[in-house]
């Protein structure tokens, strides 16, 4: 109840910072629109051995969690459904839908089937104030019978019902998930689907790897490891399952990001002496040195709208600060004011950055790291985690309606999601000690 | 090992020594018997000539360490031993030599003279080991005479306390030319991964430059940040942050 009044005070904040330059800001696409209701009745097994009965649980459970968490549908309750439920559109009664208790303005239905091992799913979407033509969307899917085809089809769906309805963005349901788990021992580079599901270990150094960062097609994984010649930036291939060569240099080398066009790294390296900000081309030539200063300066994250700016953090005044600056180095300007202000991430839009921050620094003052966003035109900023225990490294969803983020609030530290509002907050992890988390591009 | 060969040898030489030292008292005390029994005495019988025995016990010691002489003689009207002077007849005397001694006593009479000598061995102290003996033991000076260097939270300054401290770092590193080492940049827990990877990198980085300002060549040191990924001390404390914020030497084989 207290936590529910928490939610109601927030949204009338967040309502009330539309009128008025108040500190909340809302982020996201489709702000300002009503969530749509919409109702996803299991789908029918047309089947009904027993292994049908396992992978049709699994596509429904998966269906109904990535509409859930696509943070613009407003799910009508089970509890509101009609007795009977349609498993196709001669099924259909959509006054059953649309009127109360269900209310619905979307119907999602469908069916599902397995025939010499193949799992066949129909699905359609319906809209159901348009008695005359209420079809929004029909699909078929037909993938060998195993459990993670029934997600990876039901991901698709989902996808395909978030663009239709969610202006024209591509959804999650099918993106990955990179982070750093010390599980093994060691800390190593592992991925996972978006949803936390299908947790697997990328990398077998046995030293230290840390801060993985996707390329935006999804064929390597770029991270910084400890080599025999220090820190370096290294390749892990996904294509190929196994590292691929990169150029090392000098010194210490972390914290890499990838442009949006693919054709640039940005990372810290302390190859003349104390660390600096560089760009380097994919294939490892043309390096660039973009900052000069004897601060620390680290972890980039470059403008995925246009690629020609970077933001990331510097220690030069003092308590480490968010600055950005142009690509090839120019025009730096401090971003945050105050605190202790860290791991930068810009969102798919341009207009946005994630970060995380002590606010307050300093003695006796609360040392909570909580995740922000700021609109880098106004300056304006809104603190989306308030939970207490270090919050950090939140990486932006591909769609930007989601954060990644680590936390330690329930004492180990752990992947977490959220809407970029800071609503729906949900954790991913539970095994071990997992870091760093990274929202691949697609 | 090489401790336990050394105490072999030691041992060796004390049982070699002491089997000396044996035989030259027995050879003594033959000596003194042979003249102690002469053919038949002419009177008035002329005094006999005087016997002597000197033994050190033990024969030898470590430095700064005692030993005890113990010695016998008849028939002397006159006993000395050389660095000692005059001497009674019989008795003992601690002594503490700085340096392998032969103690050399002298019985007289107006018969003769008598002579007998103890050794006493003082073990020299461990030289000082020459610079490439060893890396075990070049390592092992390196870890007591280079100390880490600590700093104050987000800071990488090195302070004046620590600039003393690095003085006598650069000191031992001067004398010791052909060693090379790696200092390490760490961090406590607060504060962000990546960032903390560039703090230390700063920290080991200014740890390196004035160690090269004080001569040190810079291509003698290699530096890494560890950032707070290898902590020292894993509590929730100043007292443990403070130990994890330093700039690590690490000694390279």
């Amino acid at each position: 109840m207290k936590r529910h009044n928490a939610y109601l005070v927030l949204f009338l904040l967040v309502s009330s910072a539309l009128l008025s330059a108040q500190d909340w800001i809302r982020t996201g696409t489709g702000l300002g629109v009503e969530k749509i209701r919409l109702a996803v009745p299991d789908f029918k097994n047309v089947t009904t051995d027993s292994g049908t009965q396992n992978l049709a649980m699994t596509f429904n459970l998966t269906l109904s969690n990535d509409l859930r968490n696509a943070g613009i549908f407003d799910m009508v309750s089970r509890s509101f459904f009609p007795l009977t439920v349609p498993g196709a559109p001669q099924e259909v009664h959509l006054a059953d839908w649309s009127s109360p208790p269900p209310n619905a303005a979307m119907l999602a239905f469908g069916n599902l089937s397995i025939d010499a091992g193949y799992l066949n799913v129909q699905g359609w979407l319906y809209d159901t104030k348009n008695t005359q033509s209420p079809q929004v969307l029909g699909k078929q899917y037909r993938e060998s019978a195993t459990d993670e085809n029934a997600r990876v089809i039901a991901h698709r769906f989902a996808d395909e019902i978030i663009f239709r309805l969610g202006g024209g963005i591509q959804g999650i349901a099918e993106t990955k998930l990179y982070f750093v788990s010390k599980r093994g021992g060691s800390k190593e580079i592992w991925q996972m689907d978006y949803d936390g599901a299908n947790q697997k270990q990328l990398t077998h150094l046995g030293s230290i790897a840390l801060s993985p960062h996707v390329s935006p097609d999804g064929s390597r994984v770029a991270f910084s490891g400890v080599t025999k010649e220090g820190w370096q930036i290294l390749m892990y291939s996904l294509e190929l399952g196994r590292m691929v060569s990169f150029t090392r240099f000098g010194g210490d080398n972390f914290s890499p990001a990838w442009s949006a066009d693919g054709q640039n790294l940005a990372f810290s390296s302390s190859r003349t002496g104390n660390t600096e900000i560089y760009a380097v081309s994919s294939s490892g030539g043309d390096l660039r040195r973009l900052t000069e200063n004897r601060a620390p300066d680290v972890s980039p994250t470059w403008n995925p709208k246009t690629n020609s700016q970077i933001a990331w953090v510097s220690g030069r005044t003092g308590l480490p600060q968010i600055y950005t600056m142009a690509s090839d180095g120019g025009n730096a300007v401090r971003v945050t004011d105050q605190g202790y202000a860290v791991s930068p991430s810009w969102s798919p839009n341009g207009q946005f950055l994630a970060f995380a921050w002590v606010r307050h620094y300093g003695p006796g003052a609360p040392g909570a790291s909580d995740i922000y966003v700021m609109d880098i035109a106004s300056k304006q900023w809104a603190q989306l985690t308030h939970d207490g225990g270090r919050n950090d490294f939140p990486s932006w969803s591909p769609d930007g309606r989601h954060i990644v983020f680590q936390s330690n609030r329930t004492g180990k530290t752990q992947i977490w999601t959220m809407l970029a509002d800071g609503s729906e907050q949900r954790q991913l992890t539970t095994a071990g000690d997992n870091s760093q988390p990274n929202w691949s591009f697609k | 090992m090489k401790t336990n060969g050394g105490e072999e040898l030691k041992r060796r030489s004390q049982w070699y020594k002491l089997t000396v030292a044996l035989a030259v008292v027995l050879t003594v005390s033959a000596c003194g018997k042979k003249k102690a029994a002469p053919p038949p005495p002419p009177p008035p019988p002329p005094a006999p000539a005087p016997t002597a025995s000197l033994t050190a016990s033990p024969n030898s010691i470590e430095p700064g360490q005692s030993t005890t002489l113990s010695w016998n003689t008849d028939y002397a009207t006159d006993v000395s031993i050389d660095g000692i002077g005059k001497v009674d007849p019989s008795g003992s005397r601690t002594v503490t030599p700085t340096q392998s001694t032969t103690y050399h006593l002298v019985a007289r009479n107006d018969t003769g003279t008598q002579e007998a000598t103890a050794r006493v061995t003082v073990n020299a102290a461990a030289p000082p080991p020459p610079p490439q003996q060893g890396n075990g033991t070049e390592a092992q000076m390196f870890a007591q005479n280079v100390q880490d260097v600590f700093f104050e939270y987000d800071s990488y300054d090195v302070s004046q306390q620590y600039q003393r401290v690095l003085q006598a770092d650069a000191q031992f590193l001067q004398q010791h030319p052909n060693i090379r080492f790696t200092i390490e940049g760490h961090c406590d827990e607060r504060g962000s991964t990546e960032y903390n990877l560039a703090l230390g990198d700063n920290r080991a980085n200014a740890t390196k430059q004035a160690l090269v300002s004080m001569g040190i060549p810079a291509d003698r040191i290699r530096t890494i940040s560890y950032g707070k990924e290898k902590p020292f001390c894993t509590e929730s404390t100043e007292a443990c942050w403070q130990q994890n914020r330093r700039a690590h030497f690490v000694y390279q084989p």
